[in-house]
């Protein structure tokens, strides 16, 4: 476990729970004990670099690489010019250390050649995943780069060189078991399913309707799976829709899927029509079925060509057609280039508004928002069901489903609610975490990859903030799922579907994230949560309440520092202390009390000249 | 936590004055219940307070779930403010009622708080100002707490409208004299009904003792005297009666100039530097008259740069720093971006929002600013200097960067009293023109400059990134920015304290003379700056110090220094965003986790009573004391302002579309899975 005195300066970065603290001499130190080492991790090499320090400039050190991570020790102490505490770095005997999992690189790059002249411009430059490159200058002389890349490359992207990720040598323990977490027939029935509508089929048990549907998936009662299989081959790779959330009072439903393969010709499909039909008729409240396409209408009507579509108003009679207008996959990686470009190494000062607003980064989290707040009122107030698709269902759609029900279901708002809701919605729905994170993958430029489920987090982020009782988690819980999303430690993020992951065998081979953070959930617990029941969230998605999420895209920035936790959370967490401890009191003067009987008070002095008093100003 | 600085001396024992906190606190809710339950809407007038026009069958716009709908009622125009009086006033819900504003209800404006009169004609929207040749259907009230009011005028008589519409027209837009300020008629009215806080020991600076305090406080007491050469204003009606120079000046140099060129103290830190302001000497083209000048500042210079005094570094404000002119253009713009008429054009604005912000360059202004105010920190605390400011008058820019210095250099700043007596002593006392700045007079629009408004809006950046460095909260500060429009408290309505003396005391003194040659356009800037640093170094030292002190843990009792990277200075949301529907945050909001605060304090405040209670009787507890914010979770980002409420829980969404992409529409229109799915 982190030891009190270090976590308050990796309060930002990666977990090191299973992390013996190093030894405290300093001198003579035995490799195996420099570097932290999880069960299964193995150190590869070490190698004397200089560290380019974007914020703080050049430092002497030392790198060690194992199977896992990069971890980098200084070897001089910091001199004074070394003016933060940099949470990129954990400072421990006054040297700087550096944790890097490989699972976050994303490009590995050498700088300078056997020519350059200049200090220092003989290295490599590493690009991370996660917001930040890492520059490293070695000797000319010897084959110390040339050995450090070729390890690198081989630990950071082990599927190119027929390694397998670290997740799968991990050999972590804990006390709880992440796997466990999500059950999807629990859920339903949670849900109150199967009901006299919806059935639960196990059609796409071997997933054989859809492979990248999960196993169990729930379906109008009135619907055979003979319908289902003839609805599959007009939806884009199968995905049917089925439902994801009821309503626990008007009963209208959230359905996914993907899109209709209409093509150039506009072909129709009764079974479809039908079928929507049937999960419009589960409602008797509203005539009309609601269909959001998540994508701006241009896209949807180009995707015909490519023989996608969307549902037209000839075909669909009861049904009503919202385009929401969010862009697609690419638009966003470009859009996630350009906030880095403004946040990292340097941050934009006086022009930082614009900027800002070239990335259009808050412009995209506005547009997901808006979508998701217009599914979440049509099913709550509007009374109307809604089937919600992009092209093929897995990022825009994933995003609106989940964070309609974020806003609709409270459950889902708890610390196992949303580890739920993401092992449901996301990673059980198939979205593709391995194309779209790029897991041990080398091709940097696969354009596959695309930040979506960081935006979905980000907008749970921009919820959190406008509604700080309204979540049980903290940011540091959003966080340090982000940092597991690419650390590859664990097996929840990685692969596509649920049919690739079964046959890897990820829950018997690999640790679950949750296992990590429930047996830690003190430390990911928001203070303020006050528990409501069947409040519905609906989030202001206005600029001028939209913020970049400075502790996450800014967090190596040691002048963008946070202070952590925030003072009034502590202010809280304070009283909240003293609560517990008066009342611990008040018990044992009531039992003393009652022990005496009518004995006169013995006590002459105040309890309050023993305690400190509150004070009522903040 | 704060020290609650024993503040004695003069304060407390001069006669009370009012207070600008117009909010009702929870114990006094019910007598206002009384009201409430009054079928009749009646006019509620201040004492002193005139009605002077009014019309009926006036329809006021309410906006809700973004559609308006209109509430008949009054419109009437007293000579404190313009209110409208709805037929019918629904009774306010509880969560309305907790929190109330005293003196100006939802509806009213007072006339200095309006800002600009718009009249529509024909679907047109023109400003409105002098004498009217035909009558408008609307009337748009832009306000300057930054409140839109809508009345729609159709269905009143004709004659009604003129009689309203002139009449709003002349008493807020028309120059006045200060002997027209509400403020006399309430304050001959009311004199028997102030109430005397004895908790207010806001120190006022109007006597020599109060200064001797704040000498003796922050032990400037050694080398800096308080002076009362200027009793009566015998000297110089633009300085206060008693002031602060280092001890060895003459006192009769103060007569040499007015008071211009002398070294006037502020505050002294624990170190012994200290922070000096000067207003400059006028700029004379005589040579002779210049080599007095010249020999006199040499004198000047000579005392105050021996020992025991430490170096001195020369800030000029009125060149290389801001201008007024450049703060009121950058807030004319700014605020235009709050001031909205309807949801249209909130959604329209909202996607080029972050540029329109930085094009208003308010933030940035926001910024140099507290740069400005760190710089000179550093240079007293590091680097163990004398800090002389210098402007023109010594009375703007003088008082906003002195006042942040203080702030972040002194705790006792940072406490109620020790803001109040701070804003007391450099603004107040140092001259800020209130009555011009503000335009309270409406006599010349160019002199309206927010710099009080902005000094603020800096405090609430140091408020927002370090809450627990104060005493109050951000809700304090809106609240006084909204009291620089309420003619009933004396503090922002006078350009000097001689003025309110002279006015105050005896309010039969005549007419009051407008001081326009204080206005003295030139300065003698560079010659006076002895001590330059080249802008690299002071940049260095600057960064380092900065750094330095932010990569610390903070301690709220000592330093405080305030981010100012892009993304750490904001919009001051809960002024700004507070009247606005669309930007309201149903049962969110920083006031939920607030809320929460309180509760948790009066929840073991009870506990603490009850243990007492324990410890002296054997009696069982009393009864749970009455939540205070039962309900904080249902109450809205916009509270204790929120009464434009949007009282349906629908959403509000977004109505403008997209923004082209430019640059990106070829990656737009690609498929996220390049994959033809072929006909199946």
């Amino acid at each position: 476990m982190a030891s009190a005195s270090t976590s308050k300066y990796n309060s930002h970065s990666l977990e090191n729970e299973s992390i013996k603290r190093t030894s405290r001499d300093g001198v003579n130190r035995d490799l195996t004990e420099a570097v932290p080492r999880l069960p299964g991790e193995t150190l590869i090499t070490d190698k004397e670099v200089i560290y380019i320090c974007p914020f703080n400039g050049p430092i002497k050190g030392r790198v060690y690489i194992t199977n896992y991570r990069l971890y980098l020790r200084s070897l001089e102490t910091l001199s004074s010019h070394w003016r933060f505490e940099v949470d990129t770095c954990l400072f421990q005997d006054s040297s700087l250390i550096l944790d890097v999992p490989l699972g976050v690189i994303s490009r590995i790059e050498k700088m300078g050649g056997a020519t350059s002249r200049g200090e220092n411009s003989y290295g490599l430059d590493i690009t991370c995943k996660d917001m930040r490159n890492l520059r490293f200058a070695l000797k000319q002389e010897g084959h110390s780069r040339r050995d450090m890349f070729e390890i690198l490359t081989r630990y950071a992207f082990p599927l190119a060189h027929s390694l397998p990720l670290f997740a799968f040598l991990n050999e972590e323990k804990f006390n709880v078991d992440g796997w466990t977490v999500y059950n999807p027939v629990e859920e339903y029935r949670r849900q109150g399913l199967p009901n006299h509508h919806w059935r639960i089929t196990f059609i796409n048990k071997c997933y054989e309707l859809c492979d990248t549907y999960p196993a169990l998936l729930v379906v109008p009662y009135r619907a055979s799976d003979d319908d289902l299989r003839r609805v599959a081959t007009f939806r884009s790779r199968n995905r049917i829709p089925v439902l994801s959330w009821i309503h626990p009072e008007n009963k209208t439903v959230i359905v996914r899927c993907s899109q209709p393969l209409v093509g150039m010709s506009g072909k129709r499909n009764k079974d479809d029509e039908k079928y929507l039909d049937v999960i419009r008729e589960t409602n008797k409240q509203i005539s009309k079925l609601t269909i959001y396409d998540a994508r701006p209408s241009v896209n949807a009507v180009a995707n015909k060509a490519t023989g996608g579509g969307y549902e037209s108003d000839d075909a669909y009679h009861n049904a009503e057609l919202f385009f929401l207008d969010i862009h697609n996959i690419h638009v966003m990686r470009e859009s996630l280039k350009k906030v880095k470009d403004i946040v990292y190494p340097n941050v934009e000062e006086s022009h930082w508004l614009s900027s800002l607003e070239s990335t259009h980064w808050l412009e995209h989290i506005k547009l997901v928002l808006t979508g998701a707040i217009q599914v979440a009122d049509k099913v709550s107030s509007g009374k109307s069901s809604v089937l919600v698709h992009c092209s093929d269902g897995w990022d825009r759609t994933a995003q609106l489903t989940s964070l309609a029900m974020l806003m609709l279901d409270s459950f889902y708002r708890s610390i196992e609610g949303f580890e739920i809701l993401v092992q449901k919605e996301w990673i059980s729905f198939g979205h593709k975490f391995a194309s779209r994170i790029g897991h041990g993958d080398k091709n940097h430029t696969d354009a596959d990859r695309s930040p979506i489920f960081l935006q979905f987090i980000d907008c749970v982020w921009q919820m959190s903030k406008q509604f700080p009782t309204a979540f049980e988690f903290n940011e540091q819980f959003l966080i340090i799922i982000l940092d597991h999303l690419y650390s590859c430690r664990f097996g929840t993020f990685l692969f596509n579907c649920e049919s690739a992951r079964e046959r890897q065998k990820v829950t018997e081979r690999t640790v679950s994230l949750w296992s990590l953070i429930n047996s830690n959930k003190e430390k990911f617990k928001n203070p303020f949560y006050t528990k409501e029941i069947n409040r519905v969230l609906y989030p202001v998605a206005s600029m001028r309440h939209l913020e970049l999420w400075v502790n996450y895209y800014i967090r190596w920035n040691p002048r963008i520092k946070q202070q952590q936790p925030n003072p009034v959370e502590q202010r809280y967490m304070e009283l909240l202390a003293l609560r517990d401890e008066y009342i611990k009191r008040l018990e044992e003067l009531q039992l003393a009390n009652s022990a005496k009987l009518s004995d006169p008070p013995t006590s002459p002095s105040s309890p309050s000249q023993m305690m400190p008093h509150v004070q009522t100003h903040f | 936590m704060l020290g609650k600085g024993v503040v004695g001396g003069g304060g407390g024992t001069k006669a009370p004055k009012p207070s600008f906190v117009s909010y009702v606190r929870p114990e006094e809710i019910h007598t206002n219940e009384k009201e409430v339950t009054e079928k009749e809407v009646t006019l509620h007038l201040l004492p002193g307070e005139q009605l002077l026009c009014e019309a009926s069958t006036v329809l006021k716009y309410v906006q809700e779930d973004s559609c308006q709908h209109g509430v008949y009622g009054r419109l009437v125009c007293t000579d404190f403010k313009i209110a409208f009086l709805g037929d019918d006033e629904s009774a306010l819900d509880n969560d309305e009622t907790q929190f109330k504003n005293k003196v100006i209800g939802e509806n009213d404006i007072t006339l200095h708080c309006v800002d600009q009169i718009y009249g529509v004609f024909d679907e047109k929207k023109k400003t409105l100002f002098g004498q009217l040749k035909k009558y408008p259907e609307k009337l748009i009230i832009h306000c300057k707490d930054l409140r839109v009011f809508q009345f729609c005028l159709r269905y009143t008589k004709e004659e009604e409208v003129k009689r309203i519409v002139s009449g709003i027209i002349h008493h807020t837009q028309a120059p006045k004299l200060l002997k027209r300020l509400f403020l006399f008629s309430y304050a001959t009215a009311a004199q028997n009904n102030t109430v005397t806080d004895p908790k207010n020991h806001t120190v006022m600076f109007d006597t020599l003792k109060d200064w001797c305090w704040e000498l003796e406080r922050t032990k400037g007491n050694m080398k800096y005297k308080a002076v009362s050469v200027n009793e009566g204003y015998k000297v110089c009606e633009r300085l206060p009666a008693y002031f602060v120079v280092p001890t060895p000046l003459p006192e009769e140099n103060v007569q040499r100039f007015q008071g211009h060129g002398i070294p006037i103290w502020c505050w002294s830190c624990h170190n012994g530097s200290a922070l000096l302001k000067m207003s400059a000497l006028p700029k004379e083209q005589d040579d002779g008259i210049l080599q007095i000048q010249k020999s006199f500042l040499d004198g000047i210079y000579k005392t105050i740069h021996r020992p025991p005094y430490e170096i001195v570094k020369t800030e000029d404000l009125s060149s290389n720093f801001l201008s007024l002119q450049e703060i009121q253009t950058a807030y004319s713009k700014f605020k235009q971006l709050f001031l909205i008429d309807n949801s249209t054009e909130f959604w329209d604005t909202d996607i080029k929002w972050f540029s329109l912000l930085e094009s208003s360059s308010w933030l940035d202004i926001i910024r140099r600013c507290l740069k400005k105010a760190i710089e000179i920190t550093e240079c007293m605390e590091a680097q163990n200097m004398n800090v002389l400011l210098l402007e023109e008058n010594a009375s703007d820019l003088c008082c906003l960067i002195s006042s942040l210095v203080q702030l972040m250099m002194d705790p006792h700043c940072r406490t109620r009293i020790g803001f109040q007596s701070l804003i007391q002593k450099e603004w107040v006392m140092g001259g800020h023109c209130f009555l011009d700045r503000c335009n309270h007079l409406r006599q010349n629009d160019k002199e309206e400059v927010p710099v009080f408004l902005l000094f603020l809006d800096c405090v609430w950046q140091l408020v927002h990134q370090h809450p627990p460095a104060f005493e109050f909260t951000e809700t304090y500060l809106t609240v006084l920015s909204d009291s620089l429009y309420i003619p009933i408290f004396s503090t922002f309505f006078f350009n000097s304290p001689h003025q309110k003396d002279t006015n105050m005391s005896s309010p039969k003194r005549g007419f009051f003379r407008e001081e326009t040659d204080h206005l003295i356009k030139n300065l003698l800037g560079k010659r006076i700056s002895k001590l330059i640093n080249s802008s690299d170094e002071l940049q260095d030292n600057f960064r380092e110090f900065y750094d330095s002190w932010h990569s610390k843990s903070t301690d709220y009792h000592g330093l405080l220094l305030p981010h100012i990277e892009g993304p750490e200075i904001k919009v001051w949301a809960q002024r700004y965003l507070r009247w606005i529907p669309e930007a309201q945050i149903l049962g969110g909001g920083q006031v939920a986790t607030l809320s929460k605060l309180l509760e948790m304090m009066e929840e073991v405040q009870s506990l603490q009573e009850k243990i007492d209670e324990r410890h002296h009787s054997q009696q069982a507890p009393q009864a749970e004391a009455p939540c205070l914010l039962r309900n904080s979770a249902r109450l809205s980002s916009l509270f204790p302002f929120a009464l434009l409420q949007r009282h349906s829980s629908k959403p509000v969404l977004p109505t403008s579309g997209w923004k082209a992409l430019g640059d990106e529409d070829d990656l737009a229109k690609r498929e996220d899975e390049f994959v033809d799915l072929g006909d199946v």
